[in-house]
């Protein structure tokens, strides 16, 4: 055993320090953990929220118009910019999983690019919706 | 009874089940993204035939049902991960079971009125 590994503090506790500072995530971890983080708000509170809306928006014409109007406040416009976040990379993210699992692109490599892959096409689809939305 | 109480494999048809969702809810975003995008004024009358149609009540259906499987799976995976209390994971889970269900409910109510 060299030298340099004996000398490590041995057991290293996990810390706040060391989460927020010391431990890098790499690329795959990011992908995977904001696959986590997007799915919990989809499940909580999003999909009450669109069901919501899409109860208030089927009621009636005037339900409908009201439904419009309130989209049209920038503090709905954000809620409306979330979702569509968590929903373009909880898809992306989930088609390299479902890859992965048919063990397409599992090469180190292959899975780094795929992962930035997933990052940059779920931002961009957010910006393309999101303009739309506004 | 013949029980087997070692093993793997226990959680292969929740895994799959998961996978199987996520493909119908890929396919009905998709389409109804295409429907939101051709349609760039929706009016009410053209929003209330859409969501009248019964191909679009079905599919919507089948969508919800996947989702309350799919959303299952996945938070069950995450409060087993994160929540190490018993009581306090078995409480979550009830909640998510019973928050899921009423989404399916309301789906139903919100489809068939």
């Amino acid at each position: 055993m060299s030298s340099a590994a004996a000398r490590k503090a041995r057991p290293k506790y996990l810390s706040l320090r060391a989460l927020l500072f010391e431990i890098r995530l790499p690329l795959p971890g990011w992908v995977s953990i904001l696959h986590r983080i997007s799915g919990a708000l989809l499940v909580f509170p999003l999909t009450a929220w669109l069901l919501f809306l899409l109860d208030a928006s089927l009621l009636s014409e005037a339900g409908f118009e009201k439904t419009r109007g309130y989209l049209a406040l920038p503090l709905a416009k954000a809620g409306m910019l979330l979702f569509i976040w968590a929903f373009c990379h909880h898809f992306c993210a989930g088609i390299r999983f479902l890859l992965l699992d048919l063990n397409r692109g599992i090469e180190l490599h292959q899975t780094r690019r795929s992962s930035l892959m997933v990052l940059i096409a779920s931002l961009a689809l957010t910006a393309y919706f999101g303009a739309r939305l506004w | 009874m013949n029980r087997i109480v070692v093993g793997a494999h226990y959680g292969t048809s929740d895994w799959l089940a998961q996978r199987i969702t996520a493909l119908i809810m890929a396919v009905y975003a998709v389409v109804v993204a295409f429907i939101f995008m051709s349609n760039a004024s929706m009016s009410y009358a053209v929003w209330k035939d859409l969501f009248a149609a019964g191909w679009m009540r079905v599919a919507t259906l089948l969508f919800a049902v996947s989702l309350v499987w799919h959303a299952w799976v996945g938070v069950r995976d995450i409060l087993m991960d994160y929540v190490q209390p018993d009581g306090l994971r078995l409480a979550l889970q009830v909640s998510t079971l019973l928050l899921l269900a009423s989404y399916l409910g309301w789906t139903v109510q919100i489809l068939w009125r």
